[in-house]
This record gives structure tokens, C-alpha cells and sequence, in this order.
């Protein structure tokens, strides 16, 4: 499913040169729930960029589900982005002049996919995460678990290989961080593959796999 | 693209504010291109309307080298019998005279013409009658005078029956005609006695005259375009003076409309390139906002490229914006410069003219802001599309 080869990635603060990720090899398979936990610095982002195609690997070979992302075009990217991955950020970033429901609609938008199909969709992304009454309304009207699962309905609403999730309870309060780990597990439970980066390792433990990051480089922990 | 064009319409409402100020410039611009060019061209179709209702249909012939064998009066209703592009032909022959009518005396232009004559020139009569075919086979010593004359020579102008002499030849008034204040040679002839006689009867007031003729005029069969008429007319000429066009020349009024015509679109173009500068102004306060616009949703710019985005959606996303609104700030213009003609033609009634919004400035100004809003949007549009999706997304402004 995703399989890291020594990648590499190097960033030029200045004159100093800060090698974010080194030599990372790691590997996940089909409908697992793995988290990658670490201290802040330790190349998390870095890592969750080049898995998420946001950015590209200066040296080492990504694939994902099988296909070399490498030499991609930016507009290939996107397409890769649109398609393979669904996105949960911790700040939510969801599109504050949209409502819940058209921020769903956004990335089957961008697919090309029918106007009939995007309704339904998005109408039945919005059911999985609870949210069917509060379509209607903005991100500014919603609490930060709202918004937060309204970003899930989001990522899952394009039937993604990979659900990327960048410490997505990290701006919310236990109880709703519970909520949101539960709709995580049910996820899971439905057989989506999903990627959790995160601090906290109560979060971390929660993941069937654990994965640890340091330096830049990747080792696998037992919690 | 619909999608698109709601995002568009949701964003430029979502700071109003912002959105009439920016569309204000374009407004403008609209407004000063549709108002101007509309206010020339309304004046100029006015003027016009009223240069023809002067008399462009009238057609003058000059002979000037009759070859010999000059024209009579018989060749010309012959002509005007057989032609069907032309409707009358009336020969004349000016002489200055001097008019008597007891101790009054006074320096007349005297026409000696036939009864075509009235028709083609357009006189109006106060009284009387006009001269009549038969005043002219029979040579008859009638004059039909105009209002000033008969104010002037005999004193009041209900004067039908009163004889006065024309260069010490007796005529009987028939007709008083109305001052002619309307067509162009009034502007030359206002406030002088003005006599009309047969044609045939003119040689007998005149050593200089005889009954060849060298000067008529003719107006165009109902329908019939002046250039139509005219080319007639050539061809009948033509074939009369050996195919010698330097023998005589056709003039025509139409040369003052034509002239007209290079006057207003020198000015419509002048003016329009003015309002055109204003609408480049607008044009740049679009790219200014879009500038900024796009600096403040750097974030949204990230989170729809991580989504999926392409460049060329970011790309298509804030160029529709842009030409949205300048395609508001058009139509916002256009109905404000209808406003305003509206206003001129009630303000300006006395004058008669109507001032209408142009179809073709429309057309235009919508045309203009577009091709603003394409090109003043794609460098912001360019900048959304081209910011890379991390650095978009950790954007901190």
C-alpha cells in the first residue's frame, strides 16, 4: 500500500541545511490503522507531505498503492491528492465561506464527478460522521468536533485508499477527541487503511501499529 | 463551470464592500465609454435628421459645356416621364432684378423655374398658388413672391392680384410663399425678396437669359435612394453629352452628411479611447483586490490544492472571480449610463434630440470588461495557481 525506501529529504534553512527525513524506510499495508508518533521536529510533517503528495521526496522511492510517485507533474499530484488520499488536518481547514455540506462537495468537484452522485454522496459521507442536520450550516456556526468531523466526512467522501489524518484531536477536548477516535475506529472497522500522525501517545496506542519517528528516521515501537 | 461561477458570485458577495469599491472603477469607465459615445452619436443622428429634412434628396445639375445642343425644358420632363429612379426635374435660371410696386423698390433674386420646382425644393405657400405648366407654355407675366417681398414691396402680404414690375416688365402676384428659414440656402438668402416666374418668361425680364437650360434640379421617385437617382440621372446625361462627365456636375447635400458622418466617429473614437484609459484604471484596481484576495486566502488556496485542485482549477476559480465582477460592475454601468441619457433626453426636451444607448458602445464596454477582467485577473489567478500546496497550507499571514 505505502511503501518508503530510504527517502530522503533536505531542507535549506538559510545556509544550514536540515535533513527533515533520513533515510526513512517504512511500510503499510492494506486496511491498516498505523500511527506515527514523535516529538515535535522529528520530521512528522516532513513525512506526512511526501505520504500525502503535498510535497516530493529529494531522494528514496514512494509508492503508493503500487505506483512510483515519482517525477510527478504538479497537476498529476493533485490528481493523486484527489483520488488516493483523503486529508484531515488538526486546525480542520475547512473552507470557512462553504457549508458543511459543500465543503464535502469540494473535492468530488474537482473530480468531475455528476451533480446527482455528489449530492448523494456527499449526503451519506455526511450520515457516517453524524452529521446530516448541520449540512446546511458554515464551519463558524459548528463546534471544533463538528468542523472536525465534517473534515472526515471530507476525506472520505472520494472513497480514498489512504486516509492521512495530521494530529486531527490535537485542537480538541478529550471528549470529542474520544468521539473522533471512535469514528477513526469505525473507519478502520470498514476497512479503510488510515495513517494518524500524532504527539500524544495515548493517541498513538490506539492505532493497531505504531510507528516512531526521530530524527528523521523511522523505527517500528511496541506500545 | 456553473460550480465555478457560484463560487465566484458566493466570494464577491462575501465582502461586499470591497467588491463596490473595486467595481466602482469599472462602473465608471462603462459609464463614461456608453454615456459619451451615446450622447455623440444620438447629437449626430439628430443633426443629420435634421440636414435631410433641409433637402439631401435634392439633386443640382450643373451644365457647363452644352456641346452645342442645349437642354430644354421639354428634354427634361421627357426624362423625368421615363425615368423611374427620379420623381420631378424642374430647370431654373436666377437673375438679380429690380422689383417696383408704386414708390417701393427694392433688389430681388428672381427664379424663373417650372411647377416641379415647388415640390423639389419643398416651398411652402401662405396664398395663392404656384407657377403652373400652363403659365409656362404660355409665357404667362405671373410671379409668385415670397413673405418678405410682399411685407417690403407692397406693404402687407395678403397681396394676390397686385402687379408689380419685375426690371420694368409688369407681373401679376399669384402666390405668396412662406419664408423659407428651413433649408440650406435660406442660411444665404434670409431676410432678401425673393420672386419666382415661369421659366419661360424670365428671358423677357433679362438680356442674359434665354430658355436653353443650364442649371435644374431633381428629386429622387418616393422610395428611391438619392444615389439611385443619381445614377439615373448620369446615365441619362451621360448618353445626352457624348459620355463626357466634365460637361456637367451633380451635387447633392449628401457630402454634407458625409462629412457629418467623418466628424462623429473622429469624435466617438476620441472620446472612446478617453473612457477607455478609465476603464484600464478599473481594470488595475481588479488586479490590485485580486492581488490581495488572493494573498488572504493563501490558506483556502492550500487546503483546495490538498484536496485536489489542479492549477488550472485555482487558475479558472480566481479569473471567473475577476471577470464576475467586472462583468457586475458592467452591467451596474450600463443601466446607470441609461439612467442618465434618460435624464439628458428629459433635461434637453427643447432641443429635440433623444438621446439612446447605443446597441454597438453596449456591446462593446461588455466586450472591453471582459477582456479586463481576463487580463488584469490572470496575473493574480496565475500567482493563486501557481503557489505550491505546503507552503500555501503553513501560510501564516
Amino acid at each position: 500500500m505505502i511503501d518508503l525506501k530510504d527517502v530522503s529529504k533536505v531542507y535549506a534553512i538559510g545556509d544550514e541545511r536540515v535533513r527533515a527525513l533520513d533515510h526513512a524506510t517504512m511500510h503499510i499495508y492494506p486496511h491498516e490503522f498505523v500511527s506515527v508518533i514523535g516529538p515535535s521536529g522529528s520530521g512528522k510533517s516532513t513525512l506526512m507531505n511526501i505520504i500525502g503528495c503535498l510535497d516530493t521526496a529529494d531522494a528514496g522511492i514512494y509508492c503508493l498503492d503500487g505506483i512510483p510517485i515519482d517525477n510527478y507533474s504538479e497537476n498529476e499530484l493533485a490528481r493523486v491528492r484527489n483520488r488516493k488520499i483523503g486529508f484531515i488536518f488538526q486546525n480542520f481547514n475547512l473552507i470557512s465561506k462553504l457549508t458543511a455540506e459543500e465543503n464535502v462537495e469540494l473535492p468530488l468537484i474537482y473530480q468531475g464527478v455528476r451533480r446527482g452522485e455528489r449530492i448523494a454522496r456527499t449526503r451519506e459521507a455526511l450520515e457516517r460522521v453524524g452529521l446530516s442536520k448541520r449540512a446546511k450550516h458554515l464551519p463558524t456556526e459548528l463546534s471544533g468536533g463538528q468542523q472536525q468531523r465534517v473534515a472526515i466526512a471530507r476525506a472520505i467522501v472520494t472513497r480514498p485508499s489512504l486516509l492521512l489524518a495530521d494530529e486531527p484531536t490535537g485542537n480538541l477536548d478529550s471528549h470529542t477527541s474520544r468521539e473522533i477516535m471512535d469514528i477513526f475506529h469505525e473507519l478502520h472497522d470498514q476497512g479503510n487503511t488510515i495513517v494518524l500522525i500524532t504527539h500524544d501517545p495515548d493517541v498513538a496506542k490506539q492505532a493497531v501499529r505504531s510507528l516512531h519517528i526521530l530524527d528523521g528516521r523511522v523505527s517500528e515501537v511496541q506500545l | 463551470m456553473i460550480t465555478a461561477f457560484r463560487m465566484a458570485l458566493r466570494s464577491i458577495s462575501g465582502n461586499k464592500m470591497r467588491a463596490a469599491l473595486t467595481m466602482l472603477g469599472i462602473v465608471i469607465g462603462v459609464m463614461t465609454l456608453v454615456v459619451l459615445v451615446s450622447l455623440v452619436n444620438s447629437a449626430t443622428d439628430s443633426v443629420t435628421d435634421a440636414v435631410s429634412s433641409l433637402g439631401t434628396d435634392l439633386l443640382t445639375v450643373n451644365v457647363t459645356d452644352d456641346k452645342g445642343q442645349p437642354l430644354d425644358s421639354a428634354t427634361l420632363s421627357q426624362w423625368a416621364q421615363d425615368e423611374p429612379a427620379i420623381g420631378a426635374i424642374a430647370p431654373y435660371a436666377t437673375i438679380n432684378a429690380t422689383a417696383k410696386h408704386d414708390a417701393e423698390n427694392g433688389s430681388m433674386t428672381v427664379y424663373g423655374t417650372t411647377s416641379s420646382y415647388y415640390e423639389i425644393e419643398g416651398l411652402k405657400l401662405l396664398m395663392g398658388r404656384f407657377i403652373k405648366m400652363t403659365d409656362v407654355d404660355n409665357h404667362t407675366r405671373v410671379c409668385v413672391i415670397n413673405k418678405t417681398a410682399a411685407e417690403e414691396l407692397i406693404g402687407y402680404v395678403d397681396c394676390i392680384g397686385e402687379e408689380i414690375s419685375i426690371n420694368g416688365s409688369k407681373a401679376t402676384v399669384v402666390g405668396v410663399l412662406e419664408n423659407d428659414d428651413q433649408s440650406l440656402t435660406a442660411m444665404f438668402t434670409a431676410g432678401s425678396m425673393i420672386g419666382y416666374v415661369p421659366f419661360t418668361t424670365l428671358p423677357r425680364l433679362t438680356d442674359t437669359q434665354n430658355t436653353d437650360v443650364t442649371t435644374f434640379c431633381a428629386a429622387p421617385a418616393a422610395g428611391v435612394t438619392v444615389d439611385d437617382a443619381r445614377a439615373a440621372l448620369d446615365r441619362r446625361l451621360l448618353a445626352r453629352f457624348d459620355e463626357d462627365d466634365e460637361a456637367y456636375a451633380v451635387t447633392s447635400l449628401d457630402i454634407i452628411e458625409e462629412a457629418m458622418g467623418d466628424i462623429t466617429s473622429v469624435l466617438s473614437i476620441l472620446l472612446g479611447s478617453i473612457a477607455a484609459v478609465s476603464l484600464l484604471v478599473g481594470g488595475i484596481g481588479i488586479m490590485n483586490i485580486m492581488l490581495v484576495t488572493v494573498t488572504e486566502r493563501t490558506r483556502e488556496i492550500g487546503v483546495r490544492k490538498a484536496i485536489g485542485a489542479s492549477r488550472g482549477t485555482i487558475l479558472r476559480q480566481f479569473l471567473i472571480e475577476a471577470i464576475v465582477l467586472c462583468m457586475i460592475g458592467c452591467a451596474i454601468g450600463i443601466f446607470l449610463s441609461w439612467t442618465i441619457l434618460r435624464m439628458v433626453t428629459v433635461i434637453t426636451s427643447s432641443l429635440q434630440m433623444k438621446f439612446r444607448l447605443q446597441a454597438n458602445v453596449v456591446w462593446i464596454s461588455v466586450l472591453f470588461c471582459f477582456l479586463i477582467g481576463l487580463i488584469f485577473g490572470l496575473y493574480p489567478a496565475n500567482k493563486a495557481a501557481k503557489m505550491k500546496p505546503i507552503d500555501a497550507l503553513h501560510y501564516n499571514g
